[in-house]
């Protein structure tokens, strides 16, 4: 069992869970993430990590509510169990040696951005953030974000209650114009990673996603996480989970994260009929 | 053996065979001729004492003839079901060359059955020797792994499993199904190992949070042993195979089998349902992905394979079980593409073979029939065509020797070129079987024991 340390909301559906867990604390690295069981009926789901100590043994992560266990997660309070817990997974993000790189983060996607433009500074890169959101509500981590020694942070909202109003592909755009950048690492939603790689390739700025394809053990061992780069079958968990975004079939990596919208939507259905939150 | 009738018995996933009663179990051991050179352990991969275990049985001593079978087979409710005891123990058998042999396998479970049903502490290994103070790394807790912490644990060394899923067991509990192992059985064997005091670590990927030499230089283990199976799963390279609605027989199965896809939404995890499931290979795997389709309400499943039956690779008693639940084989078949629409997979085309020239494996190789390919209807392809070296390997041991495949290589004793390293199982030969990784977790276990020893 896994003691959740501290749990907050962030914004309407997006909450942050700190967990304890020493041994995979130890060896995090920026842009891997673990997966979590939330009980014992629960199924494996893999979230990135937003931040860890490896001193104090915790892990934090930041999650949207959109199906059964993200719901379930919603409830957990501080001194609350996880059933398990396992990782950290995947490769850490390239870091260092990249030059003036743009860091865009979209949606809970920020989260992930986080510790990535934290890596990035530490190691000599010069960082600009490019946070989106729908809206200023649901805008999350800014503060943290604003106490890294960026070279500059550009808020966009899709409906300007915040910041520049419109898509975090419009500033990139400018971005790359101006030939401000040598490397660009988007991390989102697919459909954001899509455009974002698309307008970038345009100017042939080198450009990593972080794919969030489904998966089941995150270990190499199912292969739910295929995904094609380059026209060549890659494993989201042991490949990646960055790869290079010009070279991703997003498409299809859109349509693999569907397969099971039916049942996903009746599930959570189900669950909150029997929960009284009344989401 | 008694078994369940098909239309029964794919209507849920309890087991198929339901094991001798005590006069089956009887008029089957009095069959055994008790033969004075007997070849029957000689076709056991551990040398299981066939012999005296029936004649055991014969006398009525049940707990002896358990004895017996643990002195040399690690998990024997494990074995006697899903040994290939067809080409193994039973192949030897004398009464072979005639007729039936001694129905070696039944009989072993039938006596590790009525054992896992006595209380716990009655099961259990005499008590270990004294503590010996050394710690031994188990990585994988698979066949290998669980038989080499449990020989290695009644040798008096501390014993940790370090396992990457949530629950122990391997192939065990996410490969093969509940249908052909009860998981009661599997969990049943692993507290036996706690009893005797092998402590077991779930959620621990080994490579993500120590790699092997930490845990020898860091983390206080003085030898490490390395089980992690063969379970990279190999994918035809054909177009479509992305498709929605096309799995790994390793996602299949462990969607069902270890995450509880079946009784979904009560468990979180979904699995497609397919209505016609094509399924691609012929060995056991094939035949479990087939069997768990229609246990999922399949109104057709299928295999698709290259040669014909007579090469197919599965137990004819799951050959046999598959038909007669209605499996369908399409022989001489080799798919070249999965169609499919709106992302997901509406059909598979396959190519016409026949059967050529015998190769240099004398078997004869299937040549494609030019300009044969006709469309094939399916909702569902599961992918069963064999697998590869463990993925996290490498960031597990990153030092150790490996062949040209990519596979662990080990001398006879299953010592690695790393020092106090050692492995076995799939991870050293290639997806083989039960009996074979846990000989090998076995054997590993007694050279730890002895490299342990010659250290002082
Ligand atoms: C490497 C990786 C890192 C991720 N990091 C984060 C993160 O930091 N924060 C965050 O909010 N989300 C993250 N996700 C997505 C997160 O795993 C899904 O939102 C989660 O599975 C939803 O589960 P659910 O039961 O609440 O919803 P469901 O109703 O089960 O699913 C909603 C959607 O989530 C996706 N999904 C469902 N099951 C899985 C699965 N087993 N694996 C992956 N995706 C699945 C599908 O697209 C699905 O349509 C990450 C995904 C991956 C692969
Ligand atoms: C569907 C199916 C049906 C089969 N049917 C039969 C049959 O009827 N009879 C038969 O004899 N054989 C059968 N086999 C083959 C048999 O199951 C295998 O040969 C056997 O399980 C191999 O044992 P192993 O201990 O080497 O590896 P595995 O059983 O693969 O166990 C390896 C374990 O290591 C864990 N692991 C991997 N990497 C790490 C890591 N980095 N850190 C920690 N843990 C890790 C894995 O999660 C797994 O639990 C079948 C196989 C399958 C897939
Ligand atoms: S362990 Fe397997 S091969 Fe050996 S005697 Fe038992 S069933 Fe036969
Ligand atoms: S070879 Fe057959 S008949 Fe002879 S002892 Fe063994 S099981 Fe009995
Ligand atoms: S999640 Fe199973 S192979 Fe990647």
């Amino acid at each position: 069992m896994f003691q959740v340390i501290a749990a907050r909301q962030l914004s309407d559906a997006v909450f942050e869970m700190t967990v304890d867990a020493p041994a995979v604390a130890r060896k995090a690295a920026a842009g891997q993430f673990f997966i979590l069981r939330a009980d014992e009926h629960g199924e494996r789901v893999p979230f990135t990590f937003s931040d860890w100590s490896a001193d104090e043994g915790w892990i934090r992560f930041v999650f949207m509510r959109v199906g059964v266990t993200t719901h379930k997660l919603s409830h957990m309070a501080a001194g609350d169990s996880l059933a398990d817990l396992a990782g950290p997974l995947g490769n850490a993000t390239v870091v260092g040696g990249l030059g003036r790189v743009a860091v865009v983060g979209g949606g809970v996607g920020a989260a992930v951005a986080y510790p990535v433009a934290r890596a990035m500074c530490a190691a000599g890169d010069r960082v600009t953030v490019i946070l989106g959101a729908r809206t200023a509500g649901l805008l999350i981590l800014r503060e943290e974000f604003e106490a890294l020694p960026l070279e500059g942070l550009v808020i966009v909202t899709d409906d300007g209650s915040e910041g520049v109003k419109g898509l975090v592909t419009h500033p990139l755009k400018e971005t790359c114009e101006q030939r401000a950048v040598d490397h660009v690492m988007a991390i989102g939603p697919a459909i954001m990673m899509k455009f974002c790689a698309a307008t970038t390739r345009e100017y042939g700025v080198p450009t990593t996603v972080s794919l969030n394809p489904i998966m089941v053990d995150g270990t190499g061992m199912c292969g739910a996480c295929r995904v094609t780069v380059g026209g060549q079958t890659k494993f989201g968990c042991v490949d990646g989970p960055d790869f290079d975004g010009h070279l991703v079939d997003f498409e299809e990596l859109m349509s693999r994260q569907r397969v099971y919208v039916d049942d996903e939507r009746s599930a959570d259905a189900e669950y909150s009929r029997g929960c009284s939150c009344r989401v | 053996m008694p078994e369940r009738a098909p239309l029964e018995r794919i209507a849920d996933f309890a087991e198929v065979n339901l094991g001798y009663s005590d006069q089956d179990a009887l008029a089957e051991a009095e069959r055994c001729l008790q033969c004075r050179d007997p070849k029957c352990s000689e076709g056991c991969p551990v040398g299981v004492d066939i012999k005296s275990f029936i004649a055991r049985i014969l006398e009525g001593d049940a707990a002896g003839s358990i004895e017996v079978i643990k002195e040399r087979g690690p998990l024997p409710a494990v074995c006697g079901r899903v040994c290939p005891q067809e080409e193994q123990c039973e192949a030897s058998c004398v009464l072979a060359r005639t007729g039936e042999p001694v129905a070696i396998g039944r009989l072993e479970r039938y006596v590790a059955d009525h054992d896992l049903a006595g209380a716990l502490e009655h099961r259990c290994r005499p008590a270990a020797d004294e503590p010996t103070g050394r710690r031994v790394a188990v990585i994988g807790s698979g066949p290998a792994g669980l038989a080499c912490a449990g020989e290695l644990a009644c040798r008096g060394h501390e014993v940790t499993v370090f396992e990457s899923l949530h629950v122990p067991g391997g192939v065990l509990v996410y490969g093969i199904p509940e249908f052909r192992l009860p998981k009661e059985i599997v969990a049943s064997e692993i507290e036996m190992l706690h009893q005797i005091g092998v402590k077991i670590v779930t959620d621990a990927v080994i490579g993500s949070i120590h790699t092997v030499q930490e845990l020898l230089d860091e983390e206080g283990f003085d030898a490490a042993f390395i089980g992690i199976g063969a379970g990279l799963p190999v994918f035809l390279g054909i177009p479509g195979e992305n498709l929605n609605g096309v799995y790994s027989s390793n996602e299949f199965l462990t969607r069902v089998n270890l995450m509880r896809a079946h009784e979904f939404p009560k468990s979180d995890t979904p699995v497609w349902r397919g209505r016609k499931v094509a399924v691609l290979g012929g060995g056991n795997v094939a035949m479990d992905a087939a069997r768990t389709a229609l246990r999922l309400g399949a109104e057709e499943a299928f295999l698709i394979y290259r040669r014909t039956e007579d090469e197919m690779p599965a137990r004819r008693e799951e050959l046999r079980h598959a038909r007669a639940e209605g499996v369908d084989f399409r022989m001489l078949c080799a798919p070249s593409e999965i169609v499919g629409r709106d992302g997901f997979v509406t059909g598979i085309v396959v190519t016409r073979m026949e059967l050529g020239e015998p190769d240099s494996s004398g078997r004869r190789a299937p040549v494609c029939v030019v300009g044969s390919e006709f469309e094939i209807e399916c909702d569902t392809v599961i992918v069963a065509i064999g697998t590869r070296p463990n993925a996290t390997l490498g960031k597990a041991a990153p030092a150790v020797g490996l062949d040209r495949r990519g596979y662990v290589v080990t001398d006879d004793d299953g010592a690695t070129d790393l020092p106090g390293v050692y492995a076995g199982g799939d991870i050293v030969t290639g997806s083989a079987t039960v009996i074979l990784a846990m000989g090998a977790g076995k054997r590993a276990a007694r050279s730890i024991d002895g490299w342990l020893a010659s250290r002082g």
